[in-house]
């Protein structure tokens, strides 16, 4: 269909060009929205741009930002993960409890593994059973909720002695005045987008997001790759729990309900397609720090702390609008 | 996805939810003797019938190839204002709840319809924000119902069988009945099933997409409603995670997740087996953690068998 | 030849008759590109008018525009004396002109009845489907058809024969005026085409129009009265088929394209590279043997359906074989899967670039490089500047036009798409190059260069299979061709001496009767 081809490739590059601007908008359209709610709640509250509030706002997110990483590895490779939420619960629970059990290196340590082990039953079931990635992950959220509630027994577990645990670093400590939590945001953050931007694995991901039977045609594994996403899924999850138990150095055996869908929405304000092959950690990162601002900004200006929910949603309209026409191509090269 | 017909093919033609169904069934009444009673069995008919409600609505729109995670703040908007405007007159409260489940609903499935978006992310956004709106509504507090008629309705009965449960039924055979005889209904599946096939042969996809919405809204909010009659109160976080378990409902009960496939029948099955589940665990004195464990299970289990009675050998390029 | 065709045309036998359908002087334009160009066309009331046309030639396209899916910029068309022009396919339908289409556009998880009727279920108040109605209108026109299956069998389970009944049969809702078949046969066996010849003369004796789109000439001369062939989107001439031959229409067809470049050709061959022992798929293909040299080109020729693109993902590690067994350089191999079959120096060019060849989300470097991520890494890690190096090189060795390496490929021309697919597999240094429908939907001069190209390769060692439906290429660039029949090797030729007579009766199961059912015998 010689004519027919050269008009389409002809037709959108002429498109790539008329709409670079609505292009750029679409693509930093997130980050103008950043930068406006950043300057409408400055004036609004003096607080609000002081180095103290923000170092409070970035520590605050890097807990979601933490699993929003590891979660946007798998989006990018194509898939989702719901579990996140409920392995967390799992994984602080355990932490905790082992803590005065086994000692808090060994806890770490016993903690890492069980959450690599959901990981990897995740992994297995979606890279190399090619089972539906949003099902799958649906039924682990029930089942690991269920197992941290049989763990427990529907307790609450706690450390004891909280004073005297060298635990207590990776949720309150400080290095040469950051906090640790936004440390561990910013190195995760730092090491999966060199990962995914400037490796060989980063670049077979974006190719299995982006035209799965493509990469298998180019000789990708596929489904030991995407057996690695739901890995690094899970370790960003442990890393998350760290975070956590040490925080609260106690834990709630459903700590972590809902967060699933709070890192999705950080996922997706950053602007990165559920529909995979394209995104960035560092859409993420903004994202998720948009999240918090909107939550800081709002309560300073004295809203209770609901009412950024409804601002997420706004955003999220606004946010699907702007990016309207992208989405629609992709919905229709995708189910043709 | 699940693609239960070729499983039911070979069990003659029963969907295999109902066979689980009838196994858990048998299997808890040698375990508990108060498990086969009618009394029973009303309790699981109630317990069900809320998520079962919101089910009926989520295969609607799940056949028609989209999914609805904002029906459990919806039914928490619903009930809270069901209950909170019972001091204008029930008739007022109960006609504000169900408006403002369809007129959400219908939020829902406009955007979808005219931006072409994913409904996963459209309504992830309108769960965060209901959920929102419940809160500043009722600035986190939980409303007590003042007119007492509304809790007697929620223990009350017709013919000894729960009201509820009546209610659960009826809109069970209205909703089969609309899904398997109507234009509408068999709409539902063509666009779920071929959009482009769908839209080529003038069926409006739009349209029937803001319909499926707006009707899963509806029964989340009377869902909503009925739930704020057992309780006699609504509470802020009420219906959480609900929408997890009515789409486990669903999926179990053999809707396909991509659209096209699924029927009623499927799903009552689904929320019978969920509510069979806990009600004989707990009879056992089983914690009701386990369910949760079972419920991952078989759902894995679901999705192992289908793809493997789907598979064709030899015959399928292997990617 | 335009006058000579009309000519014909005049002295054809019903030329009084006024033709139910006018395309008049139809322009197609695509940004940059005459699609159609003043292509004027006309279906007569009871006749098959076949058209014909190469691949790309605009076949489709008018189609389209007849039914509604494009809009041409000039032109008219003319249904029963009256103007007309349709935004969608559904007004065209509601005028009574149907497009059955290559791809199948039917609900699986429907009855019969509810596809046949989609979008026009017969409805009773309140919104109730007349199942009454649906059924008895859907028997009558599957009886019509002499279908087989009932109407509330679902459309899932039926093969693909009978759901093509069912596209045919969703036409004959509408009373049709025009009905346009686009390649009905492809996917047809040859006991499911005697069935289908039949609707067409059942259709035609009742007064409808036929477009019969379709590459076998056998078909066209068993069915049509007139040809219409167009060629590289303008209009080549109108023949009566009573009065031409294959011949004939083979070169208003073709034309220029039939003088073919056998000189430039690889003539050393070395040892084995590839060789294939009765390798088969169940239900795909079977007993399959043949082999390949170094520096030569094997051409694999079939219509579409035949199952050469099977032999190939086979071959590539995407398909287990049920029997036979694979010899690479001599050595029998089990190629687990594709990621095997790169290490052990295969290359397939897929049949689809967009689907399985390219990562259209992915820039130009990037999707070169796919293939040979280890070698442009170093413990994991990128290197830009290898990886530049190697795209810069198979730009200029490929001459890619591209604006730069950052482009993504989705907004390449066709021919520069491939050439990236080749470039991303000549970087693994394969030893055997399949190249599965090098050319399809590419304008000519990159058909040439890329012809060009796969001559060059072979001269410079490489074994490699070229896999094509279209004669000319098959021909032009092959040393050897290999010819297929529904599944089954039917004979090799040599390239430079086998006549297209040969290649058309090896290809459609004509020298082995026993095999199919000949189309006369069927009543056609």
């Amino acid at each position: 269909m010689t004519p027919i081809e050269q008009a389409e490739s002809i037709s959108s590059k002429l498109k790539l060009n008329r709409v670079s601007l609505k292009n750029f908008l679409t693509t930093q359209g997130i980050l103008i929205v950043f930068i406006i709610c950043l300057a409408g709640f400055s004036m609004f509250s003096d607080r609000f741009l002081s180095e103290e509030n923000i170092m409070t706002v970035i520590r605050q997110a890097s807990m979601i930002g933490i699993i929003a990483i590891g979660v946007t590895v798998v989006i990018i490779g194509g898939n989702l993960d719901l579990s996140v939420g409920s392995m967390l619960s799992f994984a602080t629970v355990l932490v905790v409890d082992l803590h005065d059990k086994i000692g808090p290196t060994n806890a770490i340590i016993v903690m890492f593994a069980m959450t690599l082990l959901i990981g990897a039953i995740n992994g297995l079931l979606i890279g190399y059973m090619k089972l539906n990635s949003l099902i799958v992950t649906l039924a682990m959220l029930s089942a690991i909720q269920g197992i941290t509630l049989i763990y427990t027994g529907g307790q609450n577990v706690d450390i004891a002695n909280q004073d005297a645990t060298w635990f207590a670093v990776f949720g309150r400590g400080f290095v040469g005045g950051i906090a640790v939590p936004i440390l561990m945001f910013a190195v995760l953050a730092l090491c999966v987008h060199f990962v995914m931007r400037y490796t060989s694995y980063g670049r077979r991901i974006f190719a299995i997001g982006g035209n799965p039977t493509a990469a298998v045609y180019s000789g990708i594994r596929k489904s030991r790759c995407v057996f690695t996403t739901y890995m690094i899924s899970a370790f960003s999850v442990g890393c998350a729990a760290l975070v956590l138990g040490s925080r609260v150095m106690g834990s709630q055996n459903n700590v972590g309900q809902g967060y699933e869908l709070l890192v999705l929405a950080g996922i997706i304000l950053g602007g990165t397609s559920l529909m995979g092959g394209a995104g960035s950690v560092w859409k993420t990162v903004i994202g998720v720090l948009i999240l918090g601002f909107i939550q800081n900004g709002l309560l300073l200006l004295g809203y209770p702390y609901y009412t950024q929910w409804l601002v997420t949603w706004v955003i999220i309209i606004v946010a699907v609008w702007l990016d309207l026409a992208n989405q629609r191509k992709r919905l229709f090269t995708s189910h043709s | 996805m699940v693609n239960v017909k070729n499983i039911s093919k070979v069990f003659g033609g029963i969907q295999p939810i109902w066979l689980f169904v009838i196994a858990i069934t048998v299997f808890f009444s040698f375990m508990s003797e108060y498990f086969l009673t009618t009394g029973n069995f009303m309790n699981i008919l109630v317990q069900t019938s809320t998520i079962g409600l919101i089910a009926l609505g989520m295969t609607y729109v799940m056949i028609n190839g989209n999914i609805d995670l904002s029906v459990g703040a919806i039914l928490a908007l619903s009930a809270a204002l069901a209950v909170d405007l019972q001091s204008y007159g029930l008739p007022v409260a109960l006609f504000a709840a169900i408006s403002a489940g369809i007129l959400l609903g219908a939020l829902n499935g406009l955007i979808v319809w005219k931006t072409g978006v994913n409904s996963f992310i459209v309504t992830l956004g309108a769960m965060i924000g209901i959920r929102g709106l419940v809160f500043i509504y009722t600035k986190e507090q939980s409303f007590y119902a003042s007119d007492f008629a509304f809790s007697d309705f929620g223990i009350s009965t017709i013919a000894s069988i729960p009201t509820l449960g009546v209610i659960f039924l009826v809109c069970c055979l209205i909703m089969h009945l609309v899904l398997t005889k109507t234009g509408h209904g068999r709409n539902t599946f063509a666009v779920g099933g071929n959009r482009e096939a769908a839209a080529d042969a003038g069926i409006r996809v739009g349209r029937h997409m803001l319909i499926n919405f707006m009707i899963v809204g509806f029964f989340a909010a009377l869902a909503g409603i009925t739930l704020a009659t057992q309780m006699g109160a609504a509470t802020p976080n009420l219906g959480r995670d609900y929408e997890l378990w009515t789409i486990t409902a669903v999926v179990l009960g053999g809707t396909k997740l991509a659209g096209g496939f699924g029927s009623i029948t499927g799903t009552l099955g689904g929320v019978l087996a969920i509510g069979i589940l806990r009600n004989g665990m707990n009879l056992m004195q089983v914690p009701a953690f386990y369910v949760l464990v079972i419920l991952g299970a078989i759902l894995i289990a679901v999705l192992i068998i289908d793809q493997k009675v789907n598979r064709k050998s030899g015959q399928e390029v292997n990617v | 030849m335009t006058a000579p065709a009309t000519n014909n045309n005049q002295r054809s036998v019903d030329a009084s008759i006024k033709p139910v359908l006018r395309l008049e002087g139809i322009t197609k334009r695509f940004p940059g590109v005459v699609a159609l160009n003043n292509v004027s066309f006309d279906v007569r009331a009871g006749e098959v008018h076949a058209l014909l046309g190469e691949n790309g030639a605009g076949k489709s396209t008018l189609m389209k525009c007849l039914a509604g899916k494009h809009q041409a910029e000039e032109g008219s068309i003319v249904l029963e004396g009256q103007k007309v022009s349709f935004s969608d396919p559904m007004e065209a339908k509601q005028h009574g002109i149907v497009l059955i289409h290559q791809e199948l556009s039917l609900v699986s998880d429907l009855t019969v009845a509810e596809n046949i009727f989609l979008g026009s279920l017969p409805l009773k108040w309140p919104n109730r489907v007349d199942w009454k109605k649906l059924r008895s209108d859907t028997d009558k026109i599957l009886s019509r058809l002499q279908c087989t299956f009932r109407a509330d069998d679902l459309v899932g389970d039926l093969s693909i024969a009978k759901k093509q009944m069912v596209e045919i049969a969703r036409a004959l809702v509408f009373t049709p005026k025009i009905v346009v078949f686009d390649e009905p046969t492809a996917s047809l066996t040859d006991h499911e085409k005697p069935v289908l010849f039949n609707v067409i003369n059942s259709l035609r004796e009742h007064g409808v129009g036929i477009v019969y789109i379709s590459h076998r000439m056998d078909e066209i001369f068993a069915l049509s009265q007139r040809i219409t062939v167009l060629r590289d989107g303008e209009y080549n001439g109108t023949v009566d088929t009573a009065q031409t031959n294959e011949d004939e229409v083979t070169k208003l067809m073709i034309g220029r394209s039939l003088e073919l470049d056998h000189s430039s050709k690889p003539t050393e061959f070395k040892e084995n590279v590839l060789e294939v022992r009765n390798l088969s798929v169940e239900g795909v293909f079977k007993d399959i043997s043949f082999n390949v040299r170094n520096g030569e080109i094997v051409g694999m020729y079939g219509l579409v359906g035949a199952g050469r693109s099977e032999i190939a993902e086979t071959i590539f590690g995407l398909r287990r074989p049920s029997a036979g067994e694979i010899l690479l350089e001599g050595e029998s191999v089990t190629v687990k899967s594709p990621h095997d079959a790169v290490a052990r120096g295969i290359a397939l060019v897929p049949e689809s670039r967009k689907e399985q060849g390219l990562v259209l989300g992915l820039n130009c470097r990037d999707n070169i490089t796919l293939s040979t991520l280890g070698s442009v890494s170093s413990l994991g890690v990128m290197s830009p500047k290898k990886e530049l190096e190697i795209y810069e090189k198979y730009q200029r060795e490929l001459k890619i036009k591209t604006p730069g390496w950052a482009q993504k490929v989705g907004n390449l021309s066709g021919g520069n798409q491939q050439k990236i697919v080749i470039g991303k597999w000549l970087t693994t240094h394969p030893k055997l190059l399949i190249l599965d429908e090098p050319t399809r939907g590419i304008d000519v001069g990159s058909k040439a260069e890329i012809h060009a190209l796969i001559k060059d390769l072979a001269k410079s060692g490489y074994a490699v299979l070229v896999i094509s439906s279209e004669m000319p290429e098959v021909l032009g660039v092959s040393n050897r061709v290999i010819a297929m029949y529904s599944g089954q090797i039917t004979a090799e030729f040599n390239a430079d001496t086998v006549t297209e007579d040969e290649l058309v009766q090896a290809i459609t199961g004509q020298h082995k009767p026993a095999s199919g059912t000949p189309l006369h015998a069927a009543g056609v």
